[in-house]
Parts: C-alpha cells; sequence; structure tokens
C-alpha cells in the first residue's frame, strides 16, 4: 500500500525521531512510503489561536503536497483534528471555493497512527519488542476529537515485552493546549504539575503518547523535575523491535 | 454592549494568583471531583442519554431561531393568566424596572431566589443603592453574601470554601442582617444548615416582595419553572405578594412537553441527582393562593447580538447546568473568580465576552482560557460545542483587537503563516533552529528569553536536532526520486 507521512511541522523540526520511527512502522508493514516535499505545517498554531486568515498558506500547502493520496498517515492526534475540524473553516475564511473544495477531497484520506494501523491496515500487533514498564496518556484530541478510543492501547498490549501500567487520572488533559502554555504559563504547569504527579506514582520508566506536543510539555517538565522517566512517542515504541537491539 | 469594565485583571493575571492559592485549589479539586464523578455515575444509569442530549440541543435551537414569537407567545400568556412582563434592553433597565417595582409595593426589602440573570445584571447592588436590602436565601448565595464575597459557580456559588471558613463567616457575620449563628456552632454541615434555617427563617415570615430568577420559561403557559434542590426558592415563591422574576430572553421553550426533555438533563448534569428535589411552576396569579402580583422581566443585555453570530448563538442553548465547569481542568485550577464574570468556566469564557464585547482586556482574554481539551463538549447536555466556540471567538478577538500588542502579533503570526505557506521556507527556518540547538548542545534548554521564557520558567524545552526529518529524508531517501 502507498501512503503518504505527514510529518507536522512539530515532528519535522524537533522531533524527528518520532517521525523516523513512524516511517519504520509503515515499511515494516509493507507500506510504500512517500514523503512529499512540500509539505509543512497543519496551521493549527494559527488557527487555535485565532489567526485564521494567517493559517491559509499553510492549508494550502497541505492540500497541495496530499491531494490525490488514498492514505496520509500522521504521527499526532492533535494536527489530525486539526485538519478534519478546521481546514474547511480556514479555507471559508480564505474566501476561497477551490480551497475549500481541495479541503473537503484530502481531509477524508487522512490517519492519525493509531487510526491507520488498526482500522486501515487491520493490525494490532506491530511486531514490535519492548520490556520496559510503560504508562499512556490519551492526549485530548485524540481522545475527543478523533475518538481514538482504546487503539493506541491495543496496540501496545500487543507489544512483547512491555508492561503497560494504567495512568491515574489518565483523560484529564496535561496543561499543554498549544498557545495556552505561552498565554497562561501558570494554569499550564500547575496541569502539568499534577499530571507529571501521576506519571511518577505508576512507576512507569516510561510515558507514552501520540502527540509530541503534549510530550513536549509533559517532558520538559520531568526533564525539569530530573525525574528519569523517557517521554516516548507511540511510534517509537511501535518501531522497536528485538533484532534492533 | 460593548466595552463593560468589569472590574477584574485580565484571565492571565487573575489565574496567577489563584494557582497560588493552595486551600483554593484544594477545596476546588475535591468539590469539583465529588461532584464530577456523581454526574458520570447517574448519566451513565440511561442509555438513552445521547438522544435526550440531541433532543434538549434541538429544542433549544429551534427555540432561538423563532425567538421573537415563541417571546411575544409567552408575553400574551403571561397576560391572560394575570402578570405584567417588561422588557429589558440592558442592565441598567432591568435595574430601573426592578426597583421601581419593589418602590410601589412600599417595601424596603425582598428576599431573593438564586438568579444568575440579578447577578448578571447586578441588581443586589442596584437595590441596595436605592435602599433596598434584596436578601439571598439560597445557602452558598447566602454564605457568599454574608461574607461580600463573590460567588465563583453557577451552581455551588460558594464551593471556593470549606465547612470551617463557612462556620467562621455565620459566626462573624450572621448577626449584622438578622438572626445570629449559635455561640457553639460548629463545622457540622447539619449544624451549618440549622444556622441558616433560622437566619432565614424571619426573613421568609416577613418578606412580602421576592425576587427570582427562572430556568425555563414555558411560552405556550406562560409558566415559569425554577428548579432548585433546598426548598427556599419555593418559601419565597409562595409566601410573599408581590413576585419579580427576572428572566434571559433564551429561556423560553416553547411548550409544556419539552420539561420532559430538560428536567432529565438538568439535575443529572448539574448536581449529579436523578431529579431536583423542588419544581415549581408559577403562571400567574391566583386570587388566595401564592403572590398577588407578578412581574416577568424579559432581559436581552447582548443577547439579541449573541443570537446573530451564527456560530457563537449556540452558547445561548445554555440551562446554566454548571457541568462543564466542573470537569474543566482550567476552572479546577482557578475557580471562578479568576474568569472576572458572573459565568465562570468554560460557558462563561464563551459567553461573556459575547454578552460584553472583547473591546476590553478582560473579556477578550477569556476565549484564551482554554486548552481546547473538549471535556466541556463532552458534558453539556445541549452539546454546545464549547471549543469550537472558543476558537471562533479568538477569530473575533483577532479582528477587531488593534492595540499596539495585538498588532505586534498579528504580524508575527503573518511572519509564521508566510513560513509554513511554503517548504523551502520552513526547512531553512529548521537549519537556523538545528544551528541554535547545537550551540546549546546538551539535552533540554534551560532558559529562553521573553516570550519563550513563559515556557523556560518552568519546563524544559527540547533542544532542536542536528538534522531535520525532511534532511534526514533528502539527505537518506532521495537520490532518484523527486519525493512528489
Ligand atoms: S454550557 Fe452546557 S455544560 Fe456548561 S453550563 Fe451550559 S448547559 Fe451546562
Amino acid at each position: 500500500m502507498r501512503v503518504a507521512l505527514f510529518a507536522t511541522c512539530l515532528g519535522d523540526t524537533l522531533f524527528p525521531d518520532a517521525v523516523r520511527a513512524t516511517l519504520r512502522v509503515l515499511e515494516r508493514l509493507g507500506c510504500e512510503v512517500d514523503f512529499p516535499a512540500g509539505q509543512t505545517c497543519c496551521g493549527q498554531m494559527h488557527t487555535n489561536t485565532g489567526y485564521h486568515e494567517q493559517a491559509v498558506p499553510a492549508v494550502r500547502a497541505f492540500v497541495s503536497a496530499f491531494d490525490g493520496y488514498d492514505h496520509v498517515v500522521v504521527p499526532s492526534g492533535s494536527c489530525v483534528g486539526s485538519i478534519r475540524h478546521q481546514h474547511g473553516i480556514v479555507a471559508e475564511h480564505g474566501g476561497d471555493r477551490k480551497l475549500a473544495e481541495a479541503v473537503g477531497r484530502v481531509s477524508p484520506h487522512v490517519y492519525e497512527l493509531s487510526e491507520f494501523l488498526v482500522d486501515v491496515l487491520g493490525v494490532t500487533d506491530v511486531g514490535a519488542y519492548f520490556p520496559h514498564r510503560v504508562t499512556y496518556h490519551p492526549t485530548c484530541h485524540s481522545l475527543r476529537m478523533l475518538r481514538v478510543g482504546d487503539k493506541p492501547r491495543r496496540l501496545l498490549r500487543a507489544v512483547r515485552g512491555i508492561r503497560l501500567i494504567e495512568l491515574p487520572e489518565a483523560e484529564q488533559c496535561c496543561g499543554f493546549g498549544g498557545t495556552f502554555a505561552l498565554k497562561n504559563p501558570d494554569v499550564s504547569v500547575a496541569m502539568g504539575a499534577d499530571k507529571t504527579r501521576h506519571v511518577r506514582e505508576t512507576g512507569a520508566e516510561v510515558l507514552c503518547a501520540g502527540d509530541s506536543s503534549c510530550l513536549m510539555h509533559i517532558g520538559g517538565l520531568l526533564n525539569r523535575q530530573r525525574e528519569g522517566i523517557r517521554p516516548m512517542h507511540l511510534a517509537e515504541i511501535l518501531a522497536s523491535a528485538e533484532e534492533e537491539r | 454592549m460593548s466595552g463593560v469594565d468589569l472590574g477584574m485583571p485580565s484571565f492571565p493575571d487573575a489565574a496567577r494568583q489563584a494557582v497560588r492559592d493552595a486551600q483554593l485549589r484544594h477545596n476546588l479539586g475535591n468539590a469539583t471531583n465529588t461532584i464530577r464523578n456523581k454526574r458520570a455515575a447517574v448519566v451513565g444509569e440511561l442509555d438513552d442519554w445521547e438522544q435526550l442530549r440531541a433532543s434538549g440541543a434541538a429544542i433549544k435551537a429551534h427555540t432561538l431561531s423563532n425567538l421573537d414569537s415563541y417571546l411575544e407567545q409567552f408575553e400574551s400568556a403571561v397576560t391572560a393568566a394575570g402578570g405584567t412582563v417588561h422588557w429589558a434592553r440592558d442592565a441598567a433597565e432591568a435595574n430601573r424596572i426592578v426597583t421601581e417595582l419593589v418602590r410601589e409595593t412600599g417595601e424596603t426589602e425582598a428576599v431573593k431566589v438564586k438568579s444568575m440573570a440579578t447577578q448578571e445584571i447586578g441588581l443586589n447592588e442596584a437595590l441596595a443603592s436605592a435602599g433596598i436590602s434584596a436578601w439571598e436565601t439560597d445557602l452558598a448565595e447566602l454564605i457568599v453574601q454574608l461574607d461580600e464575597d463573590r460567588p465563583s459557580h453557577i451552581l455551588v456559588p460558594a464551593i471556593h470554601r470549606n465547612r470551617s471558613e463557612i462556620r467562621e463567616i455565620f459566626r462573624r457575620e450572621m448577626a449584622g442582617s438578622g438572626t445570629p449563628a449559635p455561640a457553639d456552632l460548629t463545622d457540622d454541615p447539619v449544624q451549618l444548615a440549622e444556622a441558616a434555617r433560622h437566619h432565614l427563617r424571619d426573613k421568609f415570615l416577613r418578606a412580602r416582595v421576592a425576587i427570582s430568577g427562572a430556568n425555563f420559561a414555558v411560552a405556550e403557559t406562560g409558566g415559569l419553572v425554577v428548579v432548585e434542590s433546598e426548598g427556599n426558592g419555593r418559601m419565597c415563591l409562595t409566601m410573599p405578594e408581590h413576585l419579580i422574576s427576572v428572566v434571559g430572553i433564551e429561556k423560553v421553550v416553547p411548550s409544556w412537553r419539552d420539561l420532559e426533555v430538560f428536567l432529565q438533563l438538568l439535575p443529572r448534569s448539574s448536581t449529579g441527582e436523578r431529579m431536583n428535589p423542588y419544581t415549581s411552576v408559577l403562571s400567574g396569579v391566583t386570587a388566595g393562593d401564592g403572590p398577588s402580583d407578578f412581574h416577568v422581566v424579559l432581559l436581552d443585555n447582548g443577547r439579541s447580538e449573541a443570537l446573530a453570530d451564527e456560530i457563537g448563538s449556540q452558547a445561548l442553548r445554555c440551562i446554566r447546568c454548571s457541568a462543564c465547569l466542573n470537569v474543566c481542568p482550567v476552572y479546577e485550577r482557578t475557580g471562578g473568580h479568576a474568569y472576572g464574570s458572573v459565568y465562570p468556566g468554560p460557558i462563561g469564557a464563551v459567553l461573556t465576552p459575547q454578552l460584553y464585547g472583547v473591546e476590553s482586556e478582560d473579556t477578550a482574554s477569556l476565549p484564551y482560557a482554554s486548552t481546547l481539551c473538549g471535556a466541556c463538549y463532552d458534558v453539556c447536555p445541549v452539546a454546545i460545542e464549547i471549543p469550537e466556540l472558543l476558537v471562533h471567538l479568538r477569530n473575533r478577538t483577532v479582528r477587531e483587537r488593534k492595540g499596539w500588542f495585538d498588532r505586534l502579533t498579528r504580524t508575527a503570526m503573518r511572519a509564521m503563516g508566510w513560513v509554513f505557506g511554503d517548504s523551502g521556507r520552513l526547512a531553512r527556518a529548521q537549519r537556523v533552529a538545528s544551528l541554535g540547538g547545537r550551540l546549546f548542545g546538551r539535552r533540554g534548554i534551560g532558559r529562553l528569553p521573553w516570550p519563550l521564557s513563559r515556557w523556560t520558567d518552568a519546563r524544559d524545552a527540547p533542544t532542536p536536532p542536528a538534522e531535520s526529518f525532511r534532511q534526514w529524508w533528502e539527505r537518506t531517501r532521495t537520490n532518484d526520486e523527486d519525493g512528489r
């Protein structure tokens, strides 16, 4: 199966390991992966902050890079949420009928990684091996915008050697919220502190999530607290294999 | 309406103070957690919850799009039943009408049923300046009033207080406005409630004027529906001779039958009860039974304007159940005062800017008081898409605000938008970032300059990698293909 990989601006720029891991999982499962070079960003940061018009260039770049693919895979629930629910609004603000049409054409083909693996490829065991104690944080947008449900957990449960530990109050927001983290840093950090407290309570070595953005926030706090708990993207765990160790 | 100064610091400043108050966070955390679990349990009992929720949303949406005719129908029904309807464009007009009505009775005090609408217009303060004392009779509202505090929750105005704080307030303040608290009052809830009961009893027996709001106004019958837990509201609605109700125009529902839906949605969402203990319905006047004089003040106060906004008008469906407050992680950490508005939490963040405009910093900061986590939408019994509304109002804020900082941010956002418009530009920006990363050259960046210091004050920032994914792909994968 031929699929296009959308790295997301954050993944591409700051977390290339998570994107490479996504690529590795997809290729291991027999996908032929393209990285359309014209891709940039989903525009979420602009849209969510209220800059709908300024998000138009990103949306335009997105649809022109991915138009025509049957499957676009994204290692971020948040960006997929934005593509599904906000690209139409942005196109409308740009006042451009052609852009709106292109958005309508492209967005139904865009999948978050766990959705793609479970729903499209029909796989829950990706052949991974990861002998560590892991706790999983379901990010808000995966949970409530995409309704991925337990797909990520099903994928993790099938990983050999893993010890998956329930995270207390897992469904509580970590407090990242994009520019919220900068506009209301105190509340953001207070929420993040509760999240890291719960992560510590699990005794896990690894905190896993499907969004680099939330991991950046929680991981940034853990790192400052010198906790030694490693934030890892879901793809990185799924990409780990015995033969590579 | 425009530019109303709510007299509060904007959300980020107020929130910073609130987050530092450990007692407040503790009180709030406990209270919201309890009520959240109760709600989840009773909602889980109904297998048709989603259908009920859809019906609630549909009835409200239908009513709002035909609001003028339903309001007229309501007015005729109230008039026919012997009541009088008054129309108030804004807070000042509503306060004037109510003050006059109380004056006409010759009374200088009134008992009050807990009401968001009267808080919204600052009625108690307006009456006080006309020499009229308005006594709150809802327990939590009484606590707040005695303490000269402000409510911090729609349903549980004293949610930010714990039992021992309440005991202190009762002992200190009750004597000043009626029956004092017993000298040996403890913080046992039963004793506290008993003290409140004694304090209120002489007010109920004396009062000739009552002021209320309403949860629903039934167009078909002209009936006002008041839903409550303590029974104090029923005392106010039945004992005094004069009743004045201040009702937001969005409270109208078409028919009696519609209550079947809302009287299931409301108590389960708000207090986590299957049914609320007291539901009172008032339709006009009946000789020898209840008030002999009945006035309804229909309040606009920015609602018509909100109604004109295709997306924003959803907020007018709200039945003030406060479920969205109890699940909101931001509300849980800051409490209601930080929102600087009588409507706190997620609904306040979308309603207040619509009622008062986004000209002032106070209201403009509210749509940003959310991480867009979406928990509020999931619990809302009338399915208001609060996250979508927040983003919509952020966009309105961006379009309408013209201060230097707004212009600066807009320029920065446009510049970033331009970078995101072309992959070549993004690739160049990434090379700059990775160069910066190599300068830092260690895992996790400590402190960055403003505005990024707002990130690094408490969190480490990731070190930009030496190579972006794009560069890695180009280096390893694009020998023979153009990458499309
Ligand atoms: S917005 Fe919805 S959840 Fe919030 S108070 Fe109103 S009805 Fe309740």
